[in-house]
Protein backbone atom coordinates (compact mmCIF):
# COMPACT_ATOMS: atom_id res chain seq x y z
CA UNK A 1 0.00 0.00 0.00
CA UNK A 2 1.73 3.16 -0.60
CA UNK A 3 0.48 6.94 0.71
CA UNK A 4 -1.17 8.24 -2.31
CA UNK A 5 -3.76 5.35 -1.90
CA UNK A 6 -4.48 5.93 1.21
CA UNK A 7 -5.10 9.33 0.75
CA UNK A 8 -7.13 8.70 -2.09
CA UNK A 9 -9.69 5.94 -0.64
CA UNK A 10 -10.50 7.14 2.83
CA UNK A 11 -9.43 4.24 4.60
CA UNK A 12 -9.02 5.64 8.38
CA UNK A 13 -9.09 3.00 11.26
CA UNK A 14 -10.73 5.38 13.44
CA UNK A 15 -13.87 5.65 10.59
CA UNK A 16 -14.25 1.67 10.82
CA UNK A 17 -14.09 2.29 14.70
CA UNK A 18 -16.98 5.03 14.54
CA UNK A 19 -18.71 2.86 11.95
CA UNK A 20 -18.65 -0.20 13.81
CA UNK A 21 -19.93 1.79 17.33
CA UNK A 22 -22.45 3.36 16.32
CA UNK A 23 -24.00 0.28 14.60
CA UNK A 24 -23.59 -1.10 18.24
CA UNK A 25 -25.50 1.27 19.47
CA UNK A 26 -28.18 1.16 16.75
CA UNK A 27 -28.43 -2.49 17.11
CA UNK A 28 -29.12 -1.91 20.94
CA UNK A 29 -31.50 0.90 20.31
CA UNK A 30 -33.66 -1.66 17.72
CA UNK A 31 -33.44 -5.07 18.70
CA UNK A 32 -36.06 -4.18 22.04
CA UNK A 33 -37.90 -2.11 19.85
CA UNK A 34 -38.55 -4.92 16.63
CA UNK A 35 -38.67 -7.69 19.15
CA UNK A 36 -41.57 -6.51 20.29
CA UNK A 37 -43.20 -5.33 16.86
CA UNK A 38 -42.64 -8.51 15.59
CA UNK A 39 -43.24 -10.42 19.05
CA UNK A 40 -46.74 -9.49 18.62
CA UNK A 41 -46.98 -11.57 15.16
CA UNK A 42 -46.00 -14.85 16.37
CA UNK A 43 -47.60 -17.23 18.80
CA UNK A 44 -46.70 -17.77 22.49
CA UNK A 45 -45.14 -21.05 21.17
CA UNK A 46 -42.92 -19.96 18.64
CA UNK A 47 -41.85 -16.61 20.97
CA UNK A 48 -40.21 -19.24 23.16
CA UNK A 49 -38.16 -20.42 20.75
CA UNK A 50 -37.37 -17.42 18.74
CA UNK A 51 -37.63 -14.02 20.42
CA UNK A 52 -35.27 -12.49 17.79
CA UNK A 53 -36.11 -13.41 14.16
CA UNK A 54 -38.73 -12.54 11.75
CA UNK A 55 -42.04 -14.98 12.44
CA UNK A 56 -42.48 -18.18 10.43
CA UNK A 57 -46.14 -18.22 10.56
CA UNK A 58 -47.34 -14.20 10.64
CA UNK A 59 -50.65 -14.73 13.19
CA UNK A 60 -52.39 -11.25 12.13
CA UNK A 61 -54.80 -12.08 14.77
CA UNK A 62 -52.74 -10.71 18.31
CA UNK A 63 -53.26 -7.57 16.12
CA UNK A 64 -56.47 -7.92 14.54
CA UNK A 65 -57.82 -8.80 17.69
CA UNK A 66 -57.06 -6.14 19.75
CA UNK A 67 -57.50 -3.15 17.09
CA UNK A 68 -61.01 -4.61 16.79
CA UNK A 69 -61.56 -4.55 20.69
CA UNK A 70 -63.75 -2.03 22.08
CA UNK A 71 -61.15 -1.70 24.83
CA UNK A 72 -57.99 -0.42 22.95
CA UNK A 73 -60.04 2.40 21.46
CA UNK A 74 -61.12 3.45 24.72
CA UNK A 75 -57.57 3.83 26.15
CA UNK A 76 -56.80 5.82 23.24
CA UNK A 77 -59.89 8.16 23.36
CA UNK A 78 -59.11 8.51 26.84
CA UNK A 79 -55.79 9.72 26.74
CA UNK A 80 -56.86 11.96 23.87
CA UNK A 81 -59.05 13.87 25.82
CA UNK A 82 -57.21 14.59 29.30
CA UNK A 83 -54.38 15.14 26.74
CA UNK A 84 -55.77 17.52 24.60
CA UNK A 85 -57.44 19.03 27.92
CA UNK A 86 -54.50 19.51 28.90
CA UNK A 87 -52.62 21.34 25.70
CA UNK A 88 -55.83 23.42 25.17
CA UNK A 89 -55.85 25.13 29.08
CA UNK A 90 -52.04 25.11 29.51
CA UNK A 91 -51.99 26.91 26.07
CA UNK A 92 -54.72 29.67 27.10
CA UNK A 93 -53.52 29.55 30.67
CA UNK A 94 -50.06 30.16 30.11
CA UNK A 95 -49.93 32.40 26.93
CA UNK A 96 -52.09 34.85 29.06
CA UNK A 97 -49.96 34.63 31.65
CA UNK A 98 -46.78 34.70 29.75
CA UNK A 99 -47.82 37.99 27.39
CA UNK A 100 -48.72 39.28 31.14
CA UNK A 101 -45.32 38.92 32.58
CA UNK A 102 -43.65 39.90 28.91
CA UNK A 103 -45.57 43.35 28.09
CA UNK A 104 -47.46 44.38 31.07
CA UNK A 105 -45.12 46.16 33.46
CA UNK A 106 -46.70 46.47 36.93
CA UNK A 107 -45.63 46.35 40.79
CA UNK A 108 -44.61 42.86 41.75
CA UNK A 109 -44.11 41.45 37.90
CA UNK A 110 -40.72 39.52 39.10
CA UNK A 111 -41.94 38.73 42.11
CA UNK A 112 -45.16 36.62 40.64
CA UNK A 113 -43.10 35.33 38.13
CA UNK A 114 -40.16 33.83 40.13
CA UNK A 115 -43.24 32.35 42.47
CA UNK A 116 -44.48 30.23 38.98
CA UNK A 117 -41.15 29.03 38.55
CA UNK A 118 -40.86 27.25 42.33
CA UNK A 119 -43.18 24.72 39.31
CA UNK A 120 -39.62 23.89 38.35
CA UNK A 121 -37.73 22.82 41.44
CA UNK A 122 -40.03 19.43 42.48
CA UNK A 123 -41.67 16.87 40.87
CA UNK A 124 -45.31 16.76 40.78
CA UNK A 125 -44.87 13.11 43.11
CA UNK A 126 -43.59 14.83 46.21
CA UNK A 127 -47.34 16.47 47.05
CA UNK A 128 -49.19 13.95 45.53
CA UNK A 129 -50.94 12.62 48.74
CA UNK A 130 -52.55 15.96 49.75
CA UNK A 131 -53.15 16.46 45.53
CA UNK A 132 -55.05 13.44 46.16
CA UNK A 133 -57.04 15.19 49.08
CA UNK A 134 -57.64 18.44 46.95
CA UNK A 135 -58.96 16.84 43.96
CA UNK A 136 -61.33 14.56 46.23
CA UNK A 137 -62.26 17.56 47.48
CA UNK A 138 -62.85 19.20 44.85
CA UNK A 139 -65.21 16.22 43.74
CA UNK A 140 -62.83 16.06 40.71
CA UNK A 141 -61.87 12.57 41.58
CA UNK A 142 -62.40 10.09 39.24
CA UNK A 143 -62.73 12.90 36.41
CA UNK A 144 -60.71 14.07 33.35
CA UNK A 145 -60.65 17.33 34.89
CA UNK A 146 -59.18 15.75 38.24
CA UNK A 147 -56.14 14.26 36.04
CA UNK A 148 -55.72 17.17 33.19
CA UNK A 149 -55.85 20.21 35.58
CA UNK A 150 -53.24 19.20 38.07
CA UNK A 151 -50.83 18.48 34.84
CA UNK A 152 -51.58 21.78 33.43
CA UNK A 153 -50.68 22.96 36.90
CA UNK A 154 -47.44 21.38 36.84
CA UNK A 155 -46.16 22.29 33.03
CA UNK A 156 -47.30 26.15 33.71
CA UNK A 157 -43.77 27.13 34.97
CA UNK A 158 -41.88 25.70 31.93
CA UNK A 159 -44.38 26.82 29.46
CA UNK A 160 -45.03 30.17 30.68
CA UNK A 161 -41.02 30.69 30.77
CA UNK A 162 -40.79 29.37 27.42
CA UNK A 163 -43.46 31.63 26.23
CA UNK A 164 -43.05 34.51 27.82
CA UNK A 165 -39.27 34.29 25.91
CA UNK A 166 -40.83 34.43 22.88
CA UNK A 167 -43.30 37.43 23.44
CA UNK A 168 -40.70 39.37 24.94
CA UNK A 169 -39.15 39.45 21.43
CA UNK A 170 -41.85 40.88 19.52
CA UNK A 171 -41.21 44.58 19.44
CA UNK A 172 -42.08 46.93 22.45
CA UNK A 173 -43.00 49.34 19.47
CA UNK A 174 -45.25 47.39 17.47
CA UNK A 175 -47.31 46.93 21.05
CA UNK A 176 -46.72 50.70 21.56
CA UNK A 177 -48.01 52.22 17.96
CA UNK A 178 -51.21 49.47 18.08
CA UNK A 179 -51.79 51.37 21.63
CA UNK A 180 -51.75 54.62 20.45
CA UNK A 181 -54.20 53.50 17.61
CA UNK A 182 -56.65 52.64 20.10
CA UNK A 183 -56.14 49.05 19.87
CA UNK A 184 -56.21 47.22 23.39
CA UNK A 185 -54.09 44.72 24.76
CA UNK A 186 -56.43 42.19 24.73
CA UNK A 187 -56.97 42.46 21.13
CA UNK A 188 -52.79 43.07 20.84
CA UNK A 189 -52.54 39.62 22.52
CA UNK A 190 -55.26 37.84 20.48
CA UNK A 191 -54.60 39.47 16.35
CA UNK A 192 -50.75 40.13 16.84
CA UNK A 193 -49.23 37.96 19.95
CA UNK A 194 -50.40 34.76 19.05
CA UNK A 195 -50.14 34.73 15.60
CA UNK A 196 -46.56 35.62 15.64
CA UNK A 197 -45.86 33.20 18.47
CA UNK A 198 -47.65 30.17 16.36
CA UNK A 199 -43.91 28.31 16.26
CA UNK A 200 -43.31 28.35 20.28
CA UNK A 201 -47.11 27.76 20.79
CA UNK A 202 -46.51 24.42 18.57
CA UNK A 203 -43.01 23.38 20.51
CA UNK A 204 -45.27 23.72 23.85
CA UNK A 205 -48.30 22.31 22.94
CA UNK A 206 -46.32 19.54 21.76
CA UNK A 207 -44.83 19.11 25.41
CA UNK A 208 -47.14 19.23 27.64
CA UNK A 209 -48.96 16.52 24.42
CA UNK A 210 -46.28 14.45 25.16
CA UNK A 211 -45.77 14.37 29.35
CA UNK A 212 -49.86 14.03 29.37
CA UNK A 213 -49.76 11.12 26.78
CA UNK A 214 -47.28 9.35 28.72
CA UNK A 215 -48.16 10.16 32.45
CA UNK A 216 -48.83 7.07 34.43
CA UNK A 217 -48.51 8.61 38.60
CA UNK A 218 -51.28 11.27 37.91
CA UNK A 219 -53.79 8.66 36.59
CA UNK A 220 -52.87 6.26 38.62
CA UNK A 221 -54.24 8.25 42.13
CA UNK A 222 -56.83 10.17 40.36
CA UNK A 223 -58.81 7.82 38.53
CA UNK A 224 -60.48 4.61 39.74
CA UNK A 225 -63.10 3.56 36.98
CA UNK A 226 -61.43 1.13 34.30
CA UNK A 227 -64.28 2.96 31.43
CA UNK A 228 -62.03 6.27 32.19
CA UNK A 229 -58.24 4.61 32.52
CA UNK A 230 -56.02 6.36 29.84
CA UNK A 231 -53.27 4.34 28.42
CA UNK A 232 -50.33 3.57 30.47
CA UNK A 233 -53.12 2.25 33.08
CA UNK A 234 -54.79 0.34 31.36
CA UNK A 235 -51.80 -1.59 29.61
CA UNK A 236 -50.66 -1.95 32.93
CA UNK A 237 -54.37 -3.56 33.84
CA UNK A 238 -53.92 -5.66 30.48
CA UNK A 239 -50.56 -7.13 31.45
CA UNK A 240 -51.64 -7.76 34.41
CA UNK A 241 -54.36 -9.90 33.28
CA UNK A 242 -52.22 -11.85 30.31
CA UNK A 243 -49.75 -12.33 32.65
CA UNK A 244 -47.58 -14.50 30.56
CA UNK A 245 -49.15 -14.25 27.56
CA UNK A 246 -46.20 -12.18 26.37
CA UNK A 247 -47.51 -11.88 22.20
CA UNK A 248 -50.51 -10.35 23.23
CA UNK A 249 -48.85 -8.41 25.42
CA UNK A 250 -46.22 -7.18 22.88
CA UNK A 251 -48.86 -6.43 20.39
CA UNK A 252 -50.71 -4.59 22.59
CA UNK A 253 -47.98 -2.44 23.48
CA UNK A 254 -46.88 -2.19 19.69
CA UNK A 255 -50.03 -0.74 19.40
CA UNK A 256 -50.13 1.62 22.44
CA UNK A 257 -47.05 3.13 21.32
CA UNK A 258 -47.59 3.46 17.62
CA UNK A 259 -49.70 7.08 17.82
CA UNK A 260 -46.43 7.88 19.64
CA UNK A 261 -44.16 7.12 17.14
CA UNK A 262 -46.11 8.55 14.45
CA UNK A 263 -46.22 11.92 16.11
CA UNK A 264 -42.72 11.60 16.59
CA UNK A 265 -42.30 11.30 12.83
CA UNK A 266 -44.60 13.65 12.06
CA UNK A 267 -43.77 16.15 14.11
CA UNK A 268 -40.00 15.47 14.97
CA UNK A 269 -38.96 19.25 14.75
CA UNK A 270 -41.05 20.33 17.24
CA UNK A 271 -40.41 17.65 19.84
CA UNK A 272 -36.80 17.80 19.77
CA UNK A 273 -36.44 21.46 19.49
CA UNK A 274 -39.14 21.41 22.99
CA UNK A 275 -37.80 18.69 24.71
CA UNK A 276 -33.81 19.81 24.01
CA UNK A 277 -34.42 23.61 23.33
CA UNK A 278 -37.22 24.03 26.22
CA UNK A 279 -34.15 22.69 28.87
CA UNK A 280 -31.19 24.16 27.33
CA UNK A 281 -32.94 27.63 27.51
CA UNK A 282 -35.04 26.88 30.60
CA UNK B 1 -25.89 60.94 26.71
CA UNK B 2 -28.24 64.42 25.80
CA UNK B 3 -29.50 62.39 22.79
CA UNK B 4 -30.29 59.19 24.97
CA UNK B 5 -32.72 61.73 27.18
CA UNK B 6 -33.99 63.76 24.48
CA UNK B 7 -35.09 60.37 22.61
CA UNK B 8 -36.46 59.30 26.33
CA UNK B 9 -40.29 59.03 25.93
CA UNK B 10 -42.13 59.40 28.57
CA UNK B 11 -45.11 56.81 27.43
CA UNK B 12 -42.56 53.95 27.91
CA UNK B 13 -42.41 54.79 31.42
CA UNK B 14 -46.35 54.73 32.43
CA UNK B 15 -47.24 53.02 29.19
CA UNK B 16 -50.21 54.39 26.98
CA UNK B 17 -54.01 53.26 28.26
CA UNK B 18 -53.29 52.58 32.24
CA UNK B 19 -56.95 51.18 32.51
CA UNK B 20 -55.83 48.74 29.79
CA UNK B 21 -53.31 47.36 31.68
CA UNK B 22 -55.45 46.94 34.46
CA UNK B 23 -57.87 44.95 32.88
CA UNK B 24 -55.12 42.23 31.87
CA UNK B 25 -53.78 41.93 35.08
CA UNK B 26 -57.36 40.60 36.20
CA UNK B 27 -58.48 38.85 33.52
CA UNK B 28 -54.72 37.01 32.29
CA UNK B 29 -52.84 36.35 35.60
CA UNK B 30 -55.18 35.05 37.62
CA UNK B 31 -56.22 31.80 35.70
CA UNK B 32 -52.12 30.50 36.14
CA UNK B 33 -51.65 31.61 39.75
CA UNK B 34 -55.37 30.25 40.85
CA UNK B 35 -54.17 26.30 39.10
CA UNK B 36 -50.54 26.72 40.59
CA UNK B 37 -51.50 27.70 43.66
CA UNK B 38 -54.07 25.28 44.02
CA UNK B 39 -52.50 22.49 42.62
CA UNK B 40 -48.72 22.82 43.21
CA UNK B 41 -48.07 24.71 46.29
CA UNK B 42 -51.03 24.22 48.73
CA UNK B 43 -50.75 20.63 48.45
CA UNK B 44 -47.01 21.35 49.35
CA UNK B 45 -47.60 23.16 52.46
CA UNK B 46 -50.33 20.51 53.31
CA UNK B 47 -47.81 17.84 52.67
CA UNK B 48 -45.96 19.36 55.78
CA UNK B 49 -49.39 19.90 57.28
CA UNK B 50 -50.61 16.24 57.05
CA UNK B 51 -47.20 14.71 58.06
CA UNK B 52 -47.32 16.02 61.74
CA UNK B 53 -50.62 13.51 61.67
CA UNK B 54 -51.33 9.78 61.55
CA UNK B 55 -54.23 9.54 58.98
CA UNK B 56 -56.36 7.44 56.60
CA UNK B 57 -57.12 10.37 54.59
CA UNK B 58 -60.97 9.56 55.86
CA UNK B 59 -62.23 12.70 57.82
CA UNK B 60 -60.51 15.28 59.24
CA UNK B 61 -56.80 14.80 60.58
CA UNK B 62 -56.67 14.47 64.10
CA UNK B 63 -54.56 12.12 65.30
CA UNK B 64 -51.39 14.34 65.93
CA UNK B 65 -47.94 12.64 66.31
CA UNK B 66 -45.54 15.52 65.81
CA UNK B 67 -42.31 14.16 64.03
CA UNK B 68 -43.32 10.68 64.82
CA UNK B 69 -44.00 9.73 60.57
CA UNK B 70 -40.54 11.44 60.01
CA UNK B 71 -38.72 8.96 62.60
CA UNK B 72 -40.99 6.38 60.94
CA UNK B 73 -39.46 6.62 57.65
CA UNK B 74 -35.76 7.32 58.55
CA UNK B 75 -36.00 3.85 60.55
CA UNK B 76 -37.31 1.94 57.80
CA UNK B 77 -34.66 0.09 55.87
CA UNK B 78 -36.15 0.42 52.66
CA UNK B 79 -36.10 4.23 52.30
CA UNK B 80 -32.30 4.24 52.86
CA UNK B 81 -32.68 1.26 49.79
CA UNK B 82 -34.13 3.63 47.93
CA UNK B 83 -31.86 6.69 48.86
CA UNK B 84 -29.19 4.69 47.41
CA UNK B 85 -30.69 3.41 44.51
CA UNK B 86 -31.34 7.02 43.45
CA UNK B 87 -27.45 7.86 44.02
CA UNK B 88 -26.56 4.68 41.83
CA UNK B 89 -28.75 5.94 39.13
CA UNK B 90 -27.31 9.25 39.32
CA UNK B 91 -23.54 7.58 39.00
CA UNK B 92 -25.10 6.00 36.36
CA UNK B 93 -25.85 8.64 34.29
CA UNK B 94 -22.93 10.82 35.18
CA UNK B 95 -20.20 8.40 34.64
CA UNK B 96 -21.51 5.94 31.78
CA UNK B 97 -24.72 7.36 30.02
CA UNK B 98 -23.09 11.31 29.80
CA UNK B 99 -19.70 10.33 28.50
CA UNK B 100 -21.77 7.81 25.96
CA UNK B 101 -23.97 10.57 24.83
CA UNK B 102 -21.41 13.02 24.85
CA UNK B 103 -19.04 10.76 22.16
CA UNK B 104 -22.59 9.80 20.28
CA UNK B 105 -22.96 13.74 19.81
CA UNK B 106 -19.51 14.48 18.88
CA UNK B 107 -19.93 11.43 15.63
CA UNK B 108 -23.38 12.83 14.80
CA UNK B 109 -23.19 16.54 14.69
CA UNK B 110 -20.82 15.92 12.35
CA UNK B 111 -22.38 15.71 8.83
CA UNK B 112 -22.06 12.12 6.67
CA UNK B 113 -25.21 10.06 5.16
CA UNK B 114 -27.22 8.87 7.86
CA UNK B 115 -26.45 10.89 10.74
CA UNK B 116 -29.84 12.53 11.24
CA UNK B 117 -31.74 9.24 10.98
CA UNK B 118 -29.41 8.14 13.74
CA UNK B 119 -29.91 10.88 15.86
CA UNK B 120 -33.57 10.40 15.40
CA UNK B 121 -33.20 6.62 16.20
CA UNK B 122 -30.92 7.25 19.48
CA UNK B 123 -33.97 9.84 20.37
CA UNK B 124 -36.34 8.03 19.80
CA UNK B 125 -36.68 5.87 23.06
CA UNK B 126 -36.44 8.90 24.90
CA UNK B 127 -40.26 10.09 23.63
CA UNK B 128 -41.38 6.36 24.39
CA UNK B 129 -43.93 6.21 27.53
CA UNK B 130 -41.93 5.41 30.61
CA UNK B 131 -44.74 2.51 31.26
CA UNK B 132 -44.25 0.91 27.30
CA UNK B 133 -40.25 1.24 27.62
CA UNK B 134 -40.76 -0.47 31.10
CA UNK B 135 -42.79 -3.34 29.65
CA UNK B 136 -40.61 -3.92 26.62
CA UNK B 137 -37.97 -4.27 28.85
CA UNK B 138 -39.64 -6.48 31.17
CA UNK B 139 -39.94 -8.87 28.18
CA UNK B 140 -36.72 -8.70 27.41
CA UNK B 141 -35.41 -9.72 30.92
CA UNK B 142 -38.38 -12.22 30.85
CA UNK B 143 -36.37 -15.55 32.04
CA UNK B 144 -38.78 -17.68 29.99
CA UNK B 145 -39.54 -15.82 26.67
CA UNK B 146 -37.34 -12.99 26.69
CA UNK B 147 -34.53 -12.24 24.27
CA UNK B 148 -31.78 -12.70 27.48
CA UNK B 149 -32.89 -15.70 28.27
CA UNK B 150 -32.82 -16.73 24.79
CA UNK B 151 -29.25 -15.60 24.61
CA UNK B 152 -28.57 -17.16 27.83
CA UNK B 153 -29.79 -20.63 26.11
CA UNK B 154 -27.99 -20.43 23.09
CA UNK B 155 -24.82 -20.92 25.34
CA UNK B 156 -26.07 -23.84 26.64
CA UNK B 157 -26.75 -21.75 30.72
CA UNK B 158 -29.82 -21.63 32.28
CA UNK B 159 -31.28 -18.42 32.01
CA UNK B 160 -31.86 -16.19 35.08
CA UNK B 161 -34.60 -14.40 35.93
CA UNK B 162 -32.76 -10.92 36.15
CA UNK B 163 -35.84 -8.74 37.87
CA UNK B 164 -36.79 -11.26 40.69
CA UNK B 165 -33.37 -11.48 42.37
CA UNK B 166 -32.36 -8.72 44.70
CA UNK B 167 -29.04 -8.96 43.44
CA UNK B 168 -30.07 -8.16 39.46
CA UNK B 169 -33.41 -6.21 39.84
CA UNK B 170 -31.41 -2.89 40.18
CA UNK B 171 -28.53 -3.43 37.63
CA UNK B 172 -31.42 -4.20 35.22
CA UNK B 173 -32.87 -1.04 35.68
CA UNK B 174 -30.33 0.76 35.66
CA UNK B 175 -29.62 -0.50 32.18
CA UNK B 176 -33.04 0.64 31.24
CA UNK B 177 -32.49 4.00 32.32
CA UNK B 178 -29.24 4.82 29.99
CA UNK B 179 -31.55 2.76 27.00
CA UNK B 180 -34.18 5.40 27.61
CA UNK B 181 -32.20 8.87 28.18
CA UNK B 182 -28.84 8.92 26.66
CA UNK B 183 -30.33 10.05 23.35
CA UNK B 184 -31.67 12.95 25.20
CA UNK B 185 -28.61 14.28 26.65
CA UNK B 186 -27.53 13.40 23.29
CA UNK B 187 -29.96 15.67 21.54
CA UNK B 188 -28.60 18.34 24.29
CA UNK B 189 -24.93 18.24 23.35
CA UNK B 190 -25.56 18.30 19.78
CA UNK B 191 -27.77 21.17 20.28
CA UNK B 192 -25.01 22.57 21.62
CA UNK B 193 -22.30 21.48 19.60
CA UNK B 194 -24.42 23.19 16.54
CA UNK B 195 -23.94 26.81 18.40
CA UNK B 196 -20.76 26.66 19.10
CA UNK B 197 -18.37 29.39 17.58
CA UNK B 198 -16.86 27.54 14.79
CA UNK B 199 -14.21 29.81 15.02
CA UNK B 200 -12.42 28.71 17.72
CA UNK B 201 -12.32 25.14 16.48
CA UNK B 202 -11.03 26.41 12.90
CA UNK B 203 -8.30 28.65 14.73
CA UNK B 204 -7.06 25.54 16.75
CA UNK B 205 -7.08 23.48 13.79
CA UNK B 206 -4.66 26.61 11.90
CA UNK B 207 -2.63 26.98 14.96
CA UNK B 208 -1.78 22.88 14.69
CA UNK B 209 -3.75 21.25 16.66
CA UNK B 210 -4.70 17.31 15.75
CA UNK B 211 -8.30 16.70 16.20
CA UNK B 212 -8.37 14.82 19.70
CA UNK B 213 -6.39 18.20 20.87
CA UNK B 214 -9.21 20.57 19.72
CA UNK B 215 -11.32 18.22 20.88
CA UNK B 216 -10.25 18.15 24.59
CA UNK B 217 -8.82 21.18 24.83
CA UNK B 218 -11.49 23.22 22.75
CA UNK B 219 -14.51 21.56 22.10
CA UNK B 220 -15.25 20.19 25.10
CA UNK B 221 -14.23 23.23 27.53
CA UNK B 222 -16.98 25.23 25.86
CA UNK B 223 -19.34 22.84 26.26
CA UNK B 224 -19.05 22.52 30.12
CA UNK B 225 -22.14 24.63 30.72
CA UNK B 226 -24.47 21.77 28.75
CA UNK B 227 -22.58 19.05 30.60
CA UNK B 228 -23.21 21.01 33.67
CA UNK B 229 -27.03 21.28 32.21
CA UNK B 230 -26.89 17.26 31.82
CA UNK B 231 -25.94 16.45 34.93
CA UNK B 232 -28.30 18.22 36.79
CA UNK B 233 -31.30 16.66 34.57
CA UNK B 234 -29.73 13.28 35.45
CA UNK B 235 -30.39 14.09 39.28
CA UNK B 236 -33.62 15.71 38.63
CA UNK B 237 -34.77 13.11 36.63
CA UNK B 238 -33.44 10.35 39.08
CA UNK B 239 -35.36 11.34 41.78
CA UNK B 240 -38.82 11.48 39.89
CA UNK B 241 -38.29 8.15 38.04
CA UNK B 242 -41.30 6.14 39.26
CA UNK B 243 -42.81 5.00 36.06
CA UNK B 244 -40.50 3.02 34.62
CA UNK B 245 -39.55 1.38 37.79
CA UNK B 246 -43.36 0.18 37.76
CA UNK B 247 -43.82 -2.35 35.08
CA UNK B 248 -40.04 -4.02 35.62
CA UNK B 249 -40.35 -4.88 39.74
CA UNK B 250 -42.72 -2.53 41.32
CA UNK B 251 -39.63 -1.36 43.59
CA UNK B 252 -39.23 -4.89 44.45
CA UNK B 253 -38.02 -7.87 45.16
CA UNK B 254 -37.81 -6.98 48.73
CA UNK B 255 -37.65 -3.16 47.91
CA UNK B 256 -34.20 -3.63 46.34
CA UNK B 257 -35.08 -1.38 43.00
CA UNK B 258 -37.27 1.09 45.20
CA UNK B 259 -36.84 4.91 43.81
CA UNK B 260 -38.13 7.44 46.03
CA UNK B 261 -40.92 7.96 44.56
CA UNK B 262 -41.75 4.11 44.11
CA UNK B 263 -41.40 3.92 48.23
CA UNK B 264 -43.32 6.91 48.11
CA UNK B 265 -45.87 4.84 46.02
CA UNK B 266 -45.53 1.60 47.58
CA UNK B 267 -45.79 3.01 51.55
CA UNK B 268 -47.57 6.04 51.43
CA UNK B 269 -50.36 6.13 48.67
CA UNK B 270 -51.32 2.40 47.60
CA UNK B 271 -52.23 2.07 51.73
CA UNK B 272 -53.38 5.76 51.76
CA UNK B 273 -51.34 6.38 54.96
CA UNK B 274 -51.44 10.18 54.29
CA UNK B 275 -49.20 11.27 57.23
CA UNK B 276 -46.57 8.84 55.94
CA UNK B 277 -46.51 9.42 52.82
CA UNK B 278 -46.63 13.29 53.06
CA UNK B 279 -43.18 12.70 55.49
CA UNK B 280 -41.80 11.01 52.49
CA UNK B 281 -42.62 13.51 50.00
CA UNK B 282 -41.90 16.50 52.07
CA UNK B 283 -38.03 14.34 52.70
CA UNK B 284 -37.98 13.93 48.52
CA UNK B 285 -39.08 17.97 48.13
CA UNK B 286 -36.30 19.13 50.63
CA UNK B 287 -34.01 16.72 48.74
CA UNK B 288 -35.17 18.47 45.07
CA UNK B 289 -35.36 22.08 46.17
CA UNK B 290 -32.08 21.65 48.73
CA UNK B 291 -29.95 20.64 45.59
CA UNK B 292 -31.64 22.53 42.78
CA UNK B 293 -30.65 25.66 45.05
CA UNK B 294 -27.05 24.40 45.60
CA UNK B 295 -26.08 23.22 42.43
CA UNK B 296 -27.69 26.69 40.48
CA UNK B 297 -25.40 28.70 43.22
CA UNK B 298 -22.02 26.35 42.71
CA UNK B 299 -22.35 24.85 39.22
CA UNK B 300 -24.41 27.03 37.45
CA UNK B 301 -23.68 30.77 38.32
CA UNK B 302 -23.49 32.14 35.34
CA UNK B 303 -26.37 30.82 33.13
Amino acid sequence: MNDAETTRTPFDPAILFKALFLAVIAVLVLVPLLATLLGGFKSLGELRVNPFGLPRHWEWQNYADILFSARYWQLLRNSLVISTLAVILTLIVASMAAFTFAHVKFYGSSMLLSYLTLGLLFPAATAVLPLFIKVRDLGLLDTYFGVALPQVAFSLAMSVLLLRRFFKDIPYELLEAALVDGCSYIKFFRYVTLPLSRPILATVGTITFVNSWNAYLLPLVMLNTDALYPWPLGIMVYQGEYSSEWHLILAFITLTILPTVILFLLAQKHIVAGLTAGAVKG
Amino acid sequence: MSVAQTSFSPTAVRGPGWDGRFTVLILFLPPALLLFTLFVVLPIGEAAWYSAFSWNGFGRPTNWIGFDNYRFVLETRAFWLALRNNGLIIAVSVLIQLPLALTLALMLAERFRGAVALRMLFFMPYILAEIATGLIFSFVYDGDYGLVASIWRTFGAEPPHLLASTDTAMLAVLIVVVWKYFGFHMMLFIAALQGLDKSLVEAATIDGATRSQTLRHVVVPLLYPTIRLSVFFAIIGSLQLFDLVMPLTRGGPADSSNTMVSFLYNNGISRMRVGYGSAIGVILFVICVTFAFTYKRWFMRDE
